[in-house]
């Protein structure tokens, strides 16, 4: 069924039909709606969900490890500053191995507060041992939200499927909805290999573990996102057979004979890949590359992708406030320290607080990059793109 | 009434071989209050003296399931787990009739941990929330609480040259838990043993959100000699430091009522974190002390019922 849809809705409409065990949540601007629109399913009698109106994003993660560990299955919605409330728990819920989905809008962390989008949020949350994927629009929000509830399931890891705030969260676009039927038989049931509820069979989880065990366990979970692309891969695959629309773990566009290239995250690759389209146009050999899987770091599939033009840009809406430049330039950067083939890098920062980026400021990067080429050299390696006083 | 014959025929829920203190009082009412439950129960814990001296891995001293989290979200953590068992049994997937018993050291629950607390009731999630109250962090070294007593010495409200201990009186969680409606709230302590089961059965059995608060001398941070726990349990309840009552269907009823009151110096004079109150240069402060636990103790028998 083809509908229009926001990102929000889209998102709400993956939870109704995925029909989770429990939810739940806590509302934060411009995650609200998700949760608004699953309150009203489940007053509906549209699914069968608990849903747990908690008191604070804190409690919500918290109530959706107990719910995990008894073998629901749990989805939550969040942003922003429910995440940060989160942090806590978001490293005991991996730590426990609990597939829990959170359907997230990416929006700027205070302070100064704001609402609008950029990726700081997830970023602060990125080595929680949380899957990331970021995705590009309301359709792509959707099929994830889809997919990553059973590869959070088959991996036995928790993940965040995000969107750009406004961009995506509120922007209205064309969305293939699939059968309500069908999201059921693809999902199965959750298997459990143990549960809370099992009386009969008694487990103590999350007890104290010192120095004798606690190394083995925290490798136990780095070997779970060690093998964990795989799964992704192959649901991936099973989606795109299934209902004809395939995603890729790094998304490449005009990457195979791209002289220049931009890396971004998020909505940015729907604005860049119009550009990419215009300066083609042009006769000028630019790639695109985006980075849909974030956590763990893709980083073969990355490699072979960065490997290919001469220079790279890398857009970064987000600052590790290190003085070493955005997130995602410095996990490219750190790929290639090895590799034969380097491209020249330079690191745009952009967008903080929801700052717009246009179709023109991405063709100017692109001029920037072209300039890199020719000259060999990048003068500058950090950039703050897009702010007064540059 | 619980028969001690048939408690002790049972299967222990959890068993001796922990490492909580000899005569730790918190390690007694675990035992006692899953001895009390009489349907299958699933348990959660915040961070705190009983989770860390009762699971170290890979040992555990839970003979049932058990989910510890973090420090402040047992009562969020159980509410998920308590939504998850609805759903599941909606659908057919669980049988069993369950009921959910969430333990919490007083900063656990009077302090962190408040909120969620609030929250779990306010939804009315059926869970059995058991603070067991030793009246400091006990775990992190013996800091004040907002359940620490006015006097008391802790390591960070130290008995100084010109502070004698805590100066604040304690916070009144149970009032603040009955103030929520729940189905049913009390106080509770193992010295009274047959008092405590009865109250765990009636909580479980109570269609709704239930709160024990219960008294938990530690002869660490309370500085006695391991065998006096239960005297010292007993002595609080005698002396009216910690009132027996139960709250139900808007009735007060004190459970246990001592025959005879006995003046606070008794109770304070078992325990070392008192100590200095006794040397210090005018008797002020175990004064005031006597005078919050009257107060509380006359409003407690103008509310109540006595059984
Ligand atoms: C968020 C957070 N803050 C602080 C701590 C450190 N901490 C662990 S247990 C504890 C005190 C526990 O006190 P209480 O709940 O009274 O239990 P007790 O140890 O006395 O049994 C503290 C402060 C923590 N684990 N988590
Ligand atoms: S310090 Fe107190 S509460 Fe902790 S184990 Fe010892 S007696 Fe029990
Ligand atoms: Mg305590």
């Amino acid at each position: 069924m083809i509908v229009a849809r926001t990102g929000n809705e889209a998102m709400a409409e993956a939870m109704r039909q995925i029909n989770p065990d429990v939810v739940a949540a806590y509302p934060i601007t411009p995650a609200t709606e998700i949760v608004q629109l699953f309150s009203k399913f489940v007053n509906d009698g549209l699914v069968d969900t608990e849903f747990v109106p908690v008191e604070s994003e804190h409690s919500a993660c918290s109530a959706c490890v107990g719910a995990s560990a008894s073998g629901a299955r749990v989805m939550t919605s969040t942003s922003s500053q429910g995440l940060a409330l989160m942090h806590e728990i978001l490293f005991i819920a991996a730590g426990l191995r609990l597939p829990i989905t959170i359907c997230l809008v990416n929006r700027s962390l205070s302070s100064p507060i704001n609402i609008h989008c950029d990726h700081s949020d997830t970023m602060a949350s990125r080595d929680a041992g949380w899957l990331q994927i970021y995705t590009e629009n309301a359709q792509e929000a959707y099929d994830t939200t889809i997919q990553l509830v059973k590869i959070a399931e088959q991996a036995l890891l928790p993940g965040i499927a995000s969107t750009d705030a406004f961009i995506i969260s509120h922007g209205m676009e064309r969305v293939e909805l699939i059968d309500d039927k069908e999201v059921p038989k693809f999902l199965g049931e959750r298997k459990l290999n143990y549960s809370l509820l099992d009386v009969d069979n008694p487990i103590t989880l999350g007890p104290l573990d010192l120095q004798d065990y606690f190394f083995e366990h925290k490798r136990s979970e780095i070997d779970a996102m060690d093998n964990v692309l795989p799964i992704i891969e192959k649901v991936q695959k099973e989606f795109g057979d299934k209902f004809g629309r395939y995603y890729p773990i790094v998304d490449e566009y005009k990457m195979d004979d791209a002289e220049v290239a931009i890396l971004v995250m998020g909505s940015t690759g729907g604005t860049a890949k119009v550009t990419v389209e215009r300066m083609r146009e042009k006769g000028k050999k630019v790639g695109l590359v985006r980075a849909r899987v974030y956590r763990p770091f893709p980083k073969d599939a990355m490699t072979k992708a960065l490997s290919k033009p001469k220079v790279v840009g890398v857009m970064d809406r987000s600052d590790t406030m290190s003085t070493l430049g955005g997130h995602l330039y410095n996990d490219a950067r750190s790929i290639l320290y090895k590799s034969d083939k380097q491209p020249l890098m330079k690191n745009y920062i952009y967008g903080l607080g929801g700052r717009d980026i246009s179709i023109e400021e991405i063709e100017a990067i692109y001029g920037q990059l072209f300039d890199i080429q020719k000259s060999g050299e990048v003068d500058k390696d950090v950039v703050y793109f897009g702010v007064r006083g540059e | 009434m619980a028969k001690l014959k048939e408690l002790a025929a049972q299967k222990e829920r959890f068993v001796g071989g922990h490492r909580g203190c000899a005569g730790c009082g918190a390690s007694i009412i675990a035992r006692q209050v899953l001895m009390a439950a009489e349907n299958p129960v699933v348990v959660g814990a915040s961070t705190g003296c009983l989770e860390v001296f009762s699971t170290i891995y890979p040992y555990s001293a839970w003979n049932v399931p058990y989910i510890h989290n973090a420090f402040e979200n047992v009562a969020a953590t159980m509410a998920g787990v308590e939504a998850a068992y609805k759903v599941l049994k909606a659908k057919g997937k669980i049988s069993k009739d369950l009921r959910f018993i969430a333990f919490g050291g007083d900063g656990g629950t009077y302090d962190i941990g408040i909120q969620a607390l609030s929250g779990m009731i306010e939804r009315r999630h059926r869970v059995l929330y058991v603070c067991y109250n030793n009246e400091a962090y006990m775990n992190t070294g013996i800091q004040r609480s907002s359940a620490t007593p006015r006097g008391a010495h802790t390591t960070t409200s130290p008995a100084g040259k010109v502070i004698p201990g805590k100066l604040q009186p304690r916070k009144n969680l149970t009032e603040i838990i009955i103030a929520h409606e729940p189905a049913y709230a009390a106080q509770a302590t193992f010295g009274y043993w047959n008092d405590l089961i009865t109250k765990v059965r009636k909580a479980l059995d109570a269609e709704g959100p239930s709160f024990l608060n219960v008294y938990a001398p530690c002869r660490l941070g309370w500085a006695y000699a391991p065998e006096k726990t239960v005297k010292v349990s007993k002595m609080a309840v005698e002396s009216c430091i910690w009132p027996l009552y139960e709250y139900q269907d808007g009735k007060y009823r004190i459970t246990i009522k001592p025959k005879e009151k006995k003046p606070i110096d008794e109770f304070l004079k078992m325990q070392g974190r008192f100590a200095h109150l006794f040397k210090w240069k005018d008797d002020v402060p175990i004064k005031e002390f006597q005078e919050e636990v009257d107060y509380i103790w006359n409003r407690l028998l103008k509310r109540s019922e006595v059984l």
